[in-house]
Formats: structure tokens, C-alpha cells, sequence
């Protein structure tokens, strides 16, 4: 694989290769420019200096020179035409997606990932086949995210009312970061995930292992209620969930719960319903659009399986 | 400070209702200045407190929800309580009528009104930091905005009313360089200032609406429940984007313009030569405010605008840099055959080159359709925006106070500790924001509160602390600024009329000058950069 530049992160897809060499002429055409008004801007401060203690004089009234300004009208112009143009030729790549793109869909919500896989897998690692097209067709259930993979030079808002799409391919095996770049709230800095490259047959491999409903165990982890609630009976930003399972909890409104199947799952699809007292504000988003009945059960299973005898 | 004898603008008439209650463009000027320095004060610890935050992975002193308060505060604090009135309400308003000869500005009571609608916005901007503040970022994109339990209303009515001040300032400017230039000025020998102020003007009043609406549109949609821009009432998200940004870029050409205004006099002056292509200049600085219209998109090229839009948007930015690019080659030509004195205001005015410079060629980037892909809401953008509005505007603006403080107060400052301080700011602000560029193109996002679940936490550790080291040295020089130009008031040698040989009219009168300006009507004899044809010394007192 490429090694990282002092500017960029390694190229891992087909279109870095291109990014980068945009990057670095337009890099190139800056230190020119900048060293040009740097050195201008020093060496005549320092050669038409006034003297100390020297009179001041009229000074010359050169104020014009044709040929001059139409050279750094027109030299700096025609630049921009050509940077546009090649800007413009690089972003049809990002937007024409080959047809034989493997489809893969994205669900973003605060503050998490799902990744959903042709085969009926899913999970929030976005996990792919090295060599073949992928594109990622995203939506959002909350407010608006972004998904971006620095490694790839990939980047593309998720909005809540329509789908945004967009594609890479990449040839090297590797785990990369992908990151949320559009501000979304509170946990904003932890929506930030993994992407994993594998050969065809650890892919075909990990697909086979991730179709089963997962157990409860890795959903907790898949939609990040670790985040809120722990395991080892520490208040976190929600109730803990160990011993949580036969509880009796006072709600906000003074009434009190017994937390039985129907409460967690109310609590799991209706999280504003009846919130326990002391965790007022509480900003757990519905998993209503997210989770189905087989991982509902998985998940109420795991925190039963908690409570301590 | 003043003896009882001196009659000026500051000692006469007295009394605190006699500042409240004034019609003077210069004691107005005043006001708004400590009024912007307050909240420049206020945005600038909330950034140093940011930066140190960041200076490690993990979370040191702010929690998630307090760091994403303290970000928004930064942002809308420095962007609609400072920097868009910075120079023009406070300089501008002292200098504009000085400039062009006239006792005050057209509207004195609007200009007075004006103050105290920035007063009031600022209140509920700063009521909204006691009853629970905002973590929605400067720029309240809808839906998180509109869900967000934080007290988003209160502060978007007050940019909302800040909103009136700046039309209110715009609209007094236009008036005043239509009708209020000396006997002899043509609209070709006013100041390259005031063209930069007429230009900036024209936005101020032309976009400004745009903003009000659409936060009134905000509003209306989290109070009323009518949907607007929420998918869950039945808006769009986007068409907030577009709303947001139509006056938000003109609005950045409301900040750069008057640096640029700034920094052709700084120039001309200091280097007591004609400046180069001066019809070029004042163009350039209508061309930028009029094409800044039509470039909004370029701030969302990944946010599922249409690819034709995109393309279209980026093609137009492209054609801002061009009299943005003319302006720098001016300004460094025009110290060719000068006779030059590195004075404070003038290393300014250098330092201004360089790191404008740097801002405008990394606008180059970013305005490129398929480099903007990588660079978008990086640390990228956050080091070009800050080369620009701090290297641009605040390197320019504290080279104008430093330029205009002799003429204010009649007093002048420690040469000595202007150098130092200058030094300061340029080695602090350029060791914070020069690594962010790389910070952003390796892939580091804004507005996050802890990067240390990141497989690069070590490659961003290090950036982020030197940009960390780099706040403080900047904070230091502020500080010595402060101190040194509040003590020239008690100690500093009297200014003279003239202290660095200018030509325009502001340095024809006392200093400070008296309440009416003139004291006699001011007719003009020469250009405003004519060092060709007169010597500072023989110009006329007035």
C-alpha cells in the first residue's frame, strides 16, 4: 500500500490516486504563489526602507504598468479555469456510480451507525469485499450526519427526508476510521466507526457468521446502548442495566415502573415514555425504524440475564 | 489624561448621559468599540478553552455537552457580536466622515439607535448563555436546531436584532458617501477606506434580510410547529442550508472587505507612496461584494444539492479569487520606490499579506468541486476561515487601531511593546492554525469534543497540542496589546495632527479632533495617496 504524505492519510480507494494528484498540483501552484508575495512583500519592505533620521521626500508616482497587471489578471485567470475544470472532472468520478456497485445500506441516527448487507447481514462496522464497487445508499432517522472515510477521500451528508448515495472501491485489505462530520448533538465526537476491508472469502466468511440474529450481547454493542448504560452497576447517562431486570423504579412523574419485558421493550421503541427519575433530559433516540422482534427478544434476553440471583 | 483646557471630542461636553445620549459619530464609534472588544473578550476565552480541551485526547476539563456549548458560543459570539461589526461600527464610523470631510454621518440619531440595537441583541444573546446557552453551532442547521432543547430561540432572536444594527449602519454609510464629500472629492480621490466601507455597506443592507427571515423561519417553526425545515413537520433540511449560507457568504465579504479597506491605507501610508492601480482596488472591492451573492452553494457540495448546482457554484467562486489575487499584487507593488518605516501598523499590514495569502490560496482547495469532497467540515476549513477572518480581518483590524489610535485619543502608544506584541500574534496565530490545514486533510473533523478512539489519535495528538501551545502565545499578545494601549492613555507623548505623514483628510485636524471635526470646512487639494505631489508636512490644517 501507498504511504501516507506529510498532507494526506495513505490512498486505500480507486479515486485517491486522482484526489491526490489534484491536491498536490493546486499545492504546488500555492507554495509558487505564496513564496512569490512572501519574498515580494519582505525584500521591498526591507530595500525601500526609509533610512533613519532622513528626511522625507516626494515620492515616485509609479502607480501603473499595463503589462504587469494584465499578467497577474490573466496568468492567475487562466489557472483557475484549468483547477475548475479538472475540480469538476475529478467530482463526475465521485458521482457516476458504476452499475455493477455492490449495494449497501446505510441508517445513521444519533449517535450510531447500521449498516444493513445485501446477504441479510448488519452491523455498525462498515465491513466490505476488497476490489469490487460499493455503494452506499444512506438515510437518516434523526437529524442530518455525515459520513466520511479520510482514507478513502469519501464524504457525504445523510439527511432524514431523502437518500444520498455514494461509492468506492478499495484494493487494499485494512481498517480505516470513518467518521460523522456533520454536527449532530451530544455524542457527536463517539459516532465514529470502523470500515474493514477483507478478501472475497474472509467477506463471504463474516457475512455467513453476521446473518443469524446476533445475541444480545453484541447488539448492546451494535446500537451503542453501551454508550448510556453500563454493565457493572455505574450510573451512566441511563440506568445501569445490571440487577436492572425485576427492578422497581420511581418515573419522573412520581409513579413507580416494575421493570418487567413490557417495560424494556416500551422503553426500547418509546424511549421518551416513562423515563426513570434522575434521568431527566435524557436523549436516548427510538429504536422503533431500527430493531425487529427477533432482536428485541435477543436484547430484553441479555439484560434479563444480568440480574444477579 | 486630558487636561481641562484641551476642548475635543472626549472631554467635551462631560458627564456619562452626554456619552449615552450622543449624536457623535466619533464618540459612537467609541462605544461600539469597547462593546466589540467585550465580546471579542468573551469568544476569545471560550476558543482558548476549546483549544486546551483539545490539547489532549480524551476528555480534560469540559464534558461533551459544555464543549459543544462552548464551540457555538465561539463561533456566533466572534462572528455576529465581533467581527461583523468590528471595523465597520467602531472605525468606520469614527473614521468615515473624518475621511471624506463631513461633520458627522448622514443619520446621526440612526447611528445612535443602531448602538443600542446592538445592545439589545447582544443581551438576548447573552441571556441565552445564562438560561441554559446553545450547542447547535454558529450556523443552527435545522433539524437538529429545531429539536435541540437548549435555548436556541433567545439567541437566534438576538442575531435577528443584531441583524437591524448592521442595516441600520449599512444603510447610514451609503447615504453618507452619496452626500456628504467635501467640496472637490470625486468618487475616484475618496479613500481606498471608504470604498471598502461603501462596498461592505451594500452587503450589510442587501443580505442582512435574508438572515432575519430565515431565523425568524427558525422560530416560527420550533414555537408554531409550522414545518419549514424539520422532514418530520414536512420541511426541508436543505432549503435551511441555502437560506442560511445566502446571507452567511456575503456575510463573509461583510468581515473581509473593511480588513482590505484597512490594510490600502496602512500601506499607502506607511510607505508615504501613491498606491498602485487604485481604480483596480476600489473595483476589486465592488466586483468581491457583488459576485459573494452568488457563490452560497460552494458551502454545500456534499450536502445533496444537485451536481449541476454544485458545478455551477464552484465555477463562480473561482472568479472571486481573481480581484482578491489583483488586490495582493497591488498592495505588495505599491511598496516598490516607497520610502517605507516598519511601524507597528505597518507590520501589520505585512503580516496581512502573508497570512491573507495563505487563506486566500487555500480557498483554492476547497472551492475545487472534487477536493472539496476530503476537506469538507475537516480541520481544513477551520484553519483556512481562521487565516482568513483572523489573518485577514483581526491582523487588519489591530493594525488600523494601532494606525487610527494617535488620531482617537491624541496620545501614542509604546513603539517598543507594539513590536513585541505583534510578534506575539503572529508567531501565536500562525503555530495554531498553520498545522490545522494538515490536521484537516488527514482527515480530522470539526467539532469534535475527543478524538481518542481514532486509529490516528497519535498523528492528531500532536497537531492539536502545538495548535494548543499556539492559543496561548496568541492569548499573551492580546494581553500585552491591552496593557500597553490603556496605559499610552495616562502616559503615552501627545500625537500631533499628523503622526505618520498621511495625506487624507483624518489627519488634517487635531488629534483627537474636536466635536465638530473641522474647524473649518475642508476643501479638497490633492488625491488621498498623492506622494508624488505633496508632502505630508505642507498639507493644509483644518
Amino acid at each position: 500500500m501507498n504511504e501516507r504524505t506529510f498532507n494526506l492519510p495513505p490512498p486505500a480507494s480507486t479515486i485517491a490516486g486522482a484526489y491526490d494528484e489534484l491536491f498536490y498540483f493546486i499545492y504546488g501552484l500555492s507554495v509558487f504563489f505564496f513564496v512569490i508575495i512572501t519574498v515580494g512583500t519582505i525584500v521591498f519592505a526591507i530595500k525601500w526602507r526609509a533610512k533613519k533620521g532622513e528626511e522625507q521626500k516626494l515620492t515616485s508616482g509609479f502607480c501603473h504598468n499595463t503589462p504587469l497587471e494584465l499578467l497577474w489578471s490573466i496568468i492567475p485567470t487562466v489557472l483557475f479555469f484549468v483547477i475548475f475544470i479538472w475540480g469538476f472532472k475529478l467530482y463526475l468520478r465521485y458521482v457516476v456510480i458504476p452499475a455493477n456497485a455492490t449495494e449497501i445500506k446505510v441508517t445513521a441516527w444519533q449517535w450510531n451507525w447500521n449498516f444493513a448487507y445485501p446477504e441479510g447481514a448488519e452491523s455498525n462496522i462498515l465491513v466490505v469485499p476488497k476490489g469490487k464497487p460499493i455503494k452506499l445508499i444512506m438515510s437518516s432517522n434523526d437529524v442530518i450526519h455525515s459520513l466520511f472515510i479520510p482514507d478513502f477521500r469519501v464524504k457525504m451528508d445523510v439527511l432524514p427526508n431523502r437518500y444520498s448515495s455514494m461509492w468506492f472501491q478499495s484494493d487494499y485489505e485494512g481498517e480505516y476510521d470513518l467518521y460523522c462530520t456533520e454536527y449532530c448533538g451530544q455524542q457527536h465526537s463517539k459516532m465514529v466507526t470502523r470500515v474493514h476491508v477483507k478478501s472475497a472469502s474472509d467477506y463471504t466468511k463474516w457475512i455467513e457468521e453476521n446473518s443469524v440474529t446476533p445475541t444480545g450481547d453484541v447488539l448492546y454493542k451494535r446500537y451503542a446502548c453501551n454508550t448510556c448504560h453500563t454493565l457493572d452497576g455505574s450510573a451512566g447517562n441511563g440506568p445501569t442495566f445490571k440487577n436492572l431486570f425485576g427492578k422497581s423504579e420511581t418515573l419522573t412523574d412520581g409513579s413507580m415502573v416494575n421493570v418487567d419485558e413490557n417495560y424494556l421493550r416500551e422503553s426500547i421503541l418509546e424511549p421518551q415514555a416513562k423515563i426513570v427519575s434522575g434521568f431527566e433530559g435524557s436523549v436516548m433516540p427510538t429504536f422503533q425504524n431500527t430493531i425487529n422482534n427477533d432482536k428485541l427478544d435477543a436484547l430484553i434476553l441479555f439484560i434479563k440475564s444480568l440480574k444477579e440471583e | 489624561m486630558y487636561s481641562d483646557s484641551e476642548k475635543n471630542f472626549i472631554t467635551h461636553p462631560k458627564g456619562i448621559m452626554s456619552w449615552l445620549f450622543t449624536l457623535d459619530h466619533k464618540r459612537i464609534g467609541i462605544m461600539y468599540l469597547i462593546a466589540i472588544l467585550t465580546a471579542f473578550a468573551a469568544g476569545g476565552f471560550f476558543a482558548l478553552s476549546l483549544r486546551l480541551e483539545l490539547f489532549r485526547p480524551g476528555e480534560q476539563f469540559l464534558t461533551q455537552d459544555q464543549y459543544n456549548k462552548f464551540f457555538t458560543l465561539h463561533g456566533a459570539i466572534m462572528v455576529f457580536l465581533f467581527i461583523i461589526p468590528s471595523i465597520p461600527a467602531a472605525l468606520g464610523n469614527f473614521l468615515l466622515p473624518l475621511m471624506l470631510g463631513a461633520k458627522d454621518v448622514a443619520f446621526p440619531r440612526l447611528n445612535l439607535a443602531s448602538w443600542y440595537v446592538y445592545v439589545l441583541g447582544a443581551s438576548f444573546t447573552l441571556f441565552s448563555v445564562f438560561t441554559g446557552t446553545v450547542d447547535t453551532g454558529w450556523t443552527f442547521y435545522s433539524p437538529y436546531s429545531t429539536q435541540t432543547s437548549t435555548s436556541v430561540i433567545s439567541m437566534t432572536l438576538g442575531v435577528f436584532i443584531l441583524g437591524f444594527s448592521s442595516i441600520f449602519t449599512g444603510l447610514n454609510f451609503i447615504v453618507t458617501v452619496h452626500k456628504m464629500r467635501a467640496p472637490g472629492m470625486t468618487w475616484y480621490q475618496m479613500p481606498l477606506f471608504v470604498w471598502g466601507t461603501y462596498a461592505t455597506a451594500m452587503i450589510q443592507v442587501l443580505a442582512t434580510p435574508v438572515l432575519g427571515i430565515t431565523l425568524l423561519l427558525l422560530i416560527l417553526e420550533k414555537v408554531g410547529g409550522i414545518g419549514i425545515f424539520d422532514p418530520k413537520m414536512g420541511g426541508d433540511p436543505v432549503l435551511f442550508q441555502h437560506f442560511f449560507w445566502f446571507y452567511s457568504h456575503p456575510a463573509v465579504y461583510i468581515m473581509i472587505l473593511p480588513g482590505m479597506a484597512i490594510i490600502s491605507e496602512l500601506i499607502a501610508v506607511h510607505s508615504h507612496k501613491k498606491i498602485f492601480g487604485y481604480r483596480l482596488i476600489a473595483y476589486s472591492s465592488v466586483a468581491i461584494a457583488l459576485l459573494g451573492f452568488f457563490v452560497w452553494g460552494h458551502h454545500m457540495f456534499v450536502s445533496g444539492q444537485s451536481e449541476f448546482s454544485s458545478m455551477v457554484f464552484s465555477f463562480i467562486t473561482f472568479f472571486i479569487g481573481i480581484p482578491t489575487g489583483i488586490k495582493i499584487f497591488n498592495w505588495m507593488t505599491t511598496l516598490v520606490k516607497g520610502h517605507i518605516c516598519l511601524t507597528t501598523p505597518m507590520l501589520y499590514a505585512l503580516a496581512f499579506l502573508i497570512c491573507f495569502t495563505i487563506g486566500g490560496l487555500t480557498g483554492v482547495f476547497l472551492g475545487a468541486l472534487g477536493l472539496d469532497i476530503q476537506l469538507h467540515d475537516t480541520y481544513f476549513v477551520v484553519a483556512h476561515f481562521h487565516y482568513v477572518m483572523m489573518g485577514g480581518t483581526v491582523i487588519a483590524f489591530l493594525g488600523g487601531i494601532h494606525h487610527w489610535w494617535p488620531k482617537i485619543f491624541g496620545k501614542m502608544y509604546s513603539e517598543l511593546w507594539g513590536r513585541i506584541a505583534f510578534v506575539f500574534i503572529f508567531v501565536g496565530f500562525n503555530m495554531t492554525f498553520f498545522n490545522q490545514f494538515m490536521l484537516g486533510s488527514q482527515g480530522m473533523p470539526r467539532r469534535y469534543h475527543d478524538y481518542s478512539s481514532f486509529l490516528k489519535t497519535d498523528l492528531f495528538e500532536r497537531y492539536h497540542g502545538f495548535s494548543s501551545y499556539g492559543a496561548l502565545i496568541l492569548g499573551v499578545g492580546f494581553i500585552i496589546i491591552l496593557c500597553y494601549l490603556v496605559a499610552s492613555l495616562f502616559n503615552g507623548k501627545p500625537a500631533g495632527n499628523n503622526p505618520w505623514g498621511g495625506l487624507t483628510f483624518e489627519w488634517s485636524t487635531t488629534s483627537p479632533p474636536p466635536t465638530e471635526n473641522f474647524k473649518k470646512d475642508p476643501v479638497l487639494k490633492h488625491g488621498p495617496y498623492d506622494y508624488d505631489k505633496v508632502l505630508p508636512k505642507d498639507i493644509e490644517e483644518n
